[in-house]
């Protein structure tokens, strides 16, 4: 078990997401030194020898807030600061223009077409590398963490290499009359490249955790395919998958740099939240361009706060299976 | 590893549909259009291809991306080591809320980063006014650029050292001080050296996240060329210009510095596994 974690933790923490069964497990591990001493005055017992001296310890501590203060709670709050500098009905005013809408519209349009299909292909891959044994699985799982090694932009120009005019499938769609880059088409394609590897590398690690123990006593049992899947597995992963979507959903919503390539910016039809955000500035409305980039603003705060809830519930999970292993 | 399958695949149904399926939908999705960046760039003779690699502006674009890029992973390094050892081995009220905080960066758009770090940043923004007097300027210069690229690159470094730093057994800091060692010298000795591949990893992840990082650098560079352009950025006014395979000639060296970086954190883990015994 011990060695089978360590190889899904490590596994977990080559992407830019640190997947929920890693967290979960790392928190409960062991108690932290001092811990338990927490309301100790110092002198009023020997030090152990993993602890440090109170004044290192509240210095550290100390440089750490104030750091994280200035450098990440800072310019996140300024975003708030300046949607709601010229008041509340200024700041609803920017939300209710009618490109700002059309902005809300197409990002969850974008959204709720890239999301699902990555989410299946999430399970897909996941049961294919976690329940099979074959050869080029490896190979397979480096391929799947490709997207995050390449850069939004180029992420972006590969769409067009492909679906532009002087693109491979380019002229092929031109003489059908299908628009695909500069068009609404072109910005989903370029999301669901980008937010590609989210459910997968969120679910194949916990599936491997996992086993395949239950799915096989349920196939012993007489049950098919498609009942293994909906009865066993989903109600298994359900969390695990919620979580890679989350984390799928934020990225999808607040993609920039791909989706700016292949937008061609034309206002009320192919901008998506971020976009506006980003002519909105270029045209010193600040005012506005903060009050739109507080509604992504949230979006964050409410996959920050999923996130942590998820968390929390996968570590009560994990605890209760200890404590059911003990007795 | 798991529950060992019989079969030579294993038993349970669907092995054709979803490796099927997963390695259609990866085909189509990131590996076609992948081909289509090679296929493009080797459109240009080598020549052509030299002289757009190699122009002036592609140069100095290249020199700052690396350059911010490398400041700010190192500085991650700095910070997040520090965080990380705070996070995990202290106990302080609002930890929690803070561990949350750490993530902020990477729940956060890169143009909505971008914009609130320039407003912060700017001259009369809220730590730019005090950088002013000092003769510092952030905003629109390589500082700024640098300061972006730190901002979103600062839960890598934190992320992959605070599990190790939580999961060190403490018998070994023991150990150490039984034999006499000073707590300084059980974290140079015994600590350090079990933090740095974790750090290492965390540097190499930063820094490929930095290379073509875009929306939250855009805002705060001010975009001049041979000044403060960003290699991304160069693809992207190429890109306006219908340049497609200049485009592409510079989009595969900074593809192949980031996926070079990837490598490298692959290995690294794989050497740290072996030597630790962790398997």
């Amino acid at each position: 078990m011990s060695r089978l974690s360590r190889a899904t933790e490590a596994l977990a923490l080559d992407g830019p997401t640190e997947p929920l069964l890693a967290r979960a497990k790392r928190e409960p591990a062991r108690p932290t030194p001092g811990a338990t001493t927490g309301g100790a005055r110092p002198g009023s017992r020997p030090r152990r020898p993993d602890e440090d001296p109170p004044a290192v310890r509240w210095a550290l501590v100390g440089f750490a807030l104030l750091f994280l203060a200035a450098f990440v709670v800072l310019p996140a709050s300024v975003v708030l600061v300046e949607a709601l500098r010229g008041g509340v009905a200024l700041w609803w005013k920017a939300l209710v223009d009618a490109d700002a809408l059309s902005a809300v519209k197409l990002t969850l349009l974008v959204a709720a077409i890239s999301v699902p299909l990555n989410a299946l292909f999430g399970l897909a891959a996941a049961w294919s590398i976690t329940r099979f044994r074959y050869r080029g699985k490896h190979v397979l799982l480096s391929l799947i963490d490709l997207p995050f090694g390449v850069s939004p932009v180029i992420s972006g120009m590969i769409t067009v290499l492909l679906f532009g005019a002087q693109g491979w499938l380019g002229p092929w769609l031109v003489a059908h009359g299908y628009k695909v880059v500069f068009a609404v088409p072109g910005i989903v394609v370029a999301t669901v490249f980008v937010t590609f590897p989210f459910v997968a590398r969120e679910l194949i690690p916990f599936m491997q955790t996992q086993g395949a123990e239950e799915e096989e006593a349920a196939l012993v049992l007489g049950a098919s395919g498609w009942q293994i899947l909906t009865r066993v597995t989903l109600p298994n992963v359900k969390w695990s998958l919620l979580y890679g979507v989350i984390l799928c959903n934020a990225r999808a919503m607040g993609e920039f740099g791909a989706v700016s390539v292949v937008s061609g910016h034309i206002r009320g039809v192919t901008n998506t939240i971020s976009l506006h955000v980003e002519i909105l500035y270029n045209e010193y409305a600040f005012q506005a361009a903060f009050a739109v980039a507080s509604l992504l603003f949230l979006v964050a705060i409410a996959t920050l706060g999923a996130k942590q809830a998820l968390e929390w519930r996968q570590r009560a999970a994990l605890r209760a299976a200890a404590q059911r292993n003990v007795l | 590893m798991s529950a060992a399958p019989r079969g030579r695949r294993g038993v349970l149904p669907g092995f054709g549909l979803s490796t099927g399926f997963t390695v259609l939908y990866l085909c189509l999705v990131v590996l076609v259009p992948l081909s289509t960046l090679a296929l493009r760039s080797s459109a240009l003779s080598w020549a052509d291809a030299w002289r757009v690699v190699a122009s002036p502006r592609a140069l100095a674009a290249y020199r700052l991306s690396f350059g911010a890029s490398l400041a700010a992973a190192s500085a991650n390094v700095v910070f997040g080591v520090l965080v990380a050892w705070v996070l995990a081995r202290y106990r302080f009220p609002g930890r929690a809320l803070v561990d949350a905080v750490v993530d902020l960066p990477f729940a956060l758009p890169t143009a909505v980063s971008g914009i609130a770090l320039t407003a912060v940043y700017a001259r009369t923004g809220w730590i730019g006014r005090f950088l002013e007097p000092l003769g510092v300027r952030a905003a629109f210069t390589p500082l700024g650029v640098t300061i972006a690229l730190t901002f979103i690159g600062l839960p890598f470094v934190i992320r992959t050292v605070q599990p190790v730093l939580q999961d060190l057994d403490p018998a070994l800091e023991e150990a150490a001080a039984v034999l006499g060692a000073g707590r300084w010298e059980t974290f140079r000795r015994v600590l350090l050296p079990a933090i740095i591949p974790a750090a290492l990893t965390g540097f190499a992840l930063a820094f490929a996240r930095a290379l073509g990082e875009y929306g939250s650098v855009v805002f705060i560079s001010g975009n001049m060329p041979l000044r403060t352009e960003i290699a991304p950025l160069l693809i992207m006014t190429r890109l306006e210009q219908f340049d497609y395979a200049g485009a592409a000639a510079i989009a595969v060296v900074l593809l192949g510095a980031s996926f070079a970086m990837l490598v490298a954190v692959n290995r690294l883990e794989a050497w740290t596994r072996a030597r630790t015994g962790l398997a």
